[in-house]
């Protein structure tokens, strides 16, 4: 995350337009980058073949995430992250934009029902 | 539902949640409230196939299903789980959703890995008669409810024990709930623990139930409970007498049955000395008091620890160790280790990360190994004496007749004696005292200091 020019790169996982249930069965993330709040450039979708938290680790290592917005996650791979300076915004349940949106304001909370995850 | 003492939902043709327990309240860390309407697999977050696959089936089948499975909680902790599926019909025989059912196997798991022969409790390791003496009390602590205050110096294990000791207890089946508190500023920890009332403070724009609340008939687990607050120890002390406490802003009073365990790598008493701990609190949960041994105490766990961790880890990074070089084990028996166990893992960590070959050799050691003594801070004064080799730690030299440091005063003695000795020797030339000594001139200096010989 590059706070002086107030960028920041945002990794979350997706399961069907929301928040991804668990970080180590996610075979989708989207990955974007915001600049004070707002969108830059379009979001990248990343894939993975074989659903496997060190191979989603490895990923937002690679890609320099700054922030990580996930659903439920073991104590070693949050604990791993937050050591390598990643933001991890654990436990979310809702649709994956408004998380995204969110998290760029610096308004979303670990934990959190997001609007539009009741049926 | 509340009665049955396995989480309980009721799910909706949509797979939302309809209703919850509270054993699946405390399970998942979500309010029923707060879950309705939610899609059922985003609370329990199981790994029971992609897209509820499997309470799909249940309900186009109608026949209900049970699988074993885990979720993650809030708390990031992993339970095996046996997840037993049935359909609901309502009296036109139309399906109207799920009832899931989920107990959790934490116990039984545990115990089926004590029986297939792992020394002690769960994962820790051991055969010194110090530890010996751990788990021969772990077994009468988890029979009694009483409080248990655990010690130990850092990287000794005081989590895994509190863990263990809630695991063979009858609230086994409960939560066990882990607080740090020094983690937290006073006004968040007692917010944490208690809980708070909406509108209790600027930012609480809900009611939060507290971990004393999410351990309900379970345990809870302070540690690092020399780092309370002295107001929070007098709420803390007061919870352990009445069961009983105000959340944070609130008028009424809530009861709980917890258990409570607490740790510190601090010593207690000292702090009562000084008025930093309340005497009452400390002798509340002085009640069972267990003791870890710090690592260099251990003789012979060494060696059972660093294979048990080679082992493990030579696995996990997909690694074909084969064992090590018996200078390797030598080399670890010179050292403190203050980090203790944790400190020990981390070195057969990095072991096997780096080592190429199928032997580890002294070159995968980490370097602060070689370091002369004294260049880290040492916890009690139980450094060894070693030969010195071109400014690096070696071997140790055979030292039959050298004295033991049989405690701490003792050692202290027996060092100013040796410094004085190799001061004599010398003519009081530091430079060569300290390579006499096998220290460096920062070391020797710090301990002249130390012992007033400057």
């Amino acid at each position: 995350m590059d706070e002086s020019a107030g960028m920041m790169k945002i990794l979350v996982t997706v399961e069907n337009e929301a928040v991804a249930g668990r970080f180590d069965m996610v075979s989708e993330t989207v990955v974007a980058l915001y600049s004070r709040g707002e969108l830059q450039g379009k979001p990248k979708i990343f894939l993975v073949s074989q659903p496997s938290a060190e191979e989603l680790c490895r990923l937002i290592m690679k890609e320099e995430v700054g922030v990580l917005i996930c659903g439920g996650i073991e104590e070693r791979h949050q604990k791993f992250l937050t050591w390598k300076g990643v933001q991890v915004l654990d436990a979310v349940i809702g649709p994956y934009v408004l998380a995204m949106e969110l998290a760029a304001k610096g308004e979303l909370e670990p934990g959190v029902i997001l609007p539009g995850s009741v049926a | 539902m509340n009665g049955i003492p396995h989480g309980v939902a009721v799910l909706d043709t949509k797979l939302c949640i309809v209703e919850m327990n509270t054993a699946l309240e405390r399970l998942t860390g979500y309010s029923s409230l707060d879950a309705s309407g939610v899609y059922g697999d985003f609370i329990f977050r199981s790994n029971l196939g992609r897209k509820g696959k499997l309470f799909r089936e249940v309900l186009e089948s109608g026949e209900p299903a049970v699988t074993e499975g885990d979720i993650l909680t809030i708390h990031h902790r992993k339970i095996p789980i046996q997840f037993t599926i049935s359909p609901l019909s309502n009296q036109d025989q139309k399906r109207v959703g799920l009832l899931v059912v989920m107990e959790d196997l934490s116990l039984q798991q545990a115990s089926q890995e004590n029986r297939r022969g792992c020394r002690g409790a769960s994962h820790i390791l051991g055969h010194s008669k110090e530890m010996l003496k751990v788990f021969d009390l772990m077994p009468v602590l988890a029979q009694t409810d009483a409080s248990v205050l655990i010690t130990g110096e850092t990287g000794t294990g005081k989590d895994l024990i509190a863990e263990s000791i809630h695991k063979s207890s009858k609230r086994a089946r409960h939560p066990f709930i882990k607080v740090n508190c020094g983690a937290l500023p006073e006004a968040l920890l007692e917010s944490e623990l208690f809980g708070h009332v909406r509108g209790a403070f600027t930012g609480a724009v809900k009611d939060t139930p507290g971990m004393f609340r999410m351990a309900q008939h379970g345990t809870l687990f302070l540690t690092e409970i020399g780092d309370l607050p002295l107001q929070l120890q007098v709420k803390l002390l007061s919870v352990l007498d009445d069961r009983a406490f105000y959340p944070v802003g609130g008028t009424k009073k809530v009861h709980v049955d917890v258990r409570v365990i607490v740790a510190t790598h601090r010593a207690l008493r000292a702090q009562v000395e000084e008025g930093f701990f309340r005497e009452d609190l400390f002798y509340r949960l002085n009640v069972l008091r267990l003791h870890l041994p710090p690592l260099r105490e251990r003789a012979g766990d060494l060696r059972l620890l660093f294979d048990a961790f080679l082992n493990e880890l030579s696995g996990q990074l997909k690694k074909d160790i084969k064992g090590y070089l018996p200078s390797v084990l030598e080399l670890l028996h010179t050292y403190d280790f203050p980090g203790n166990v944790r400190e020990l893992r981390n070195i057969a960590e990095y072991c096997v990360n780096i080592c190429q070959g199928q032997k580890i050799s002294s070159e995968c050691l980490p370097a602060y190994l070689f370091d002369l003594p004294g260049e880290h801070p040492s916890t009690n004064g139980t450094e060894e004496r070693v030969v010195v080799n071109k400014g690096k730690r070696s071997i140790p030299e055979a030292m039959p007749n050298q004295p033991k440091p049989a405690t701490a005063n003792g050692w202290q003695e027996i060092e100013k004696e040796m410094i004085l000795e190799a001061m004599k020797k010398t003519g009081g030339n530091r430079s060569q005292a300290s390579k006499l000594l096998g220290w460096g001139r920062t070391t020797l200096w710090r301990k002249l200091t130390r012992y007033g010989l400057s």
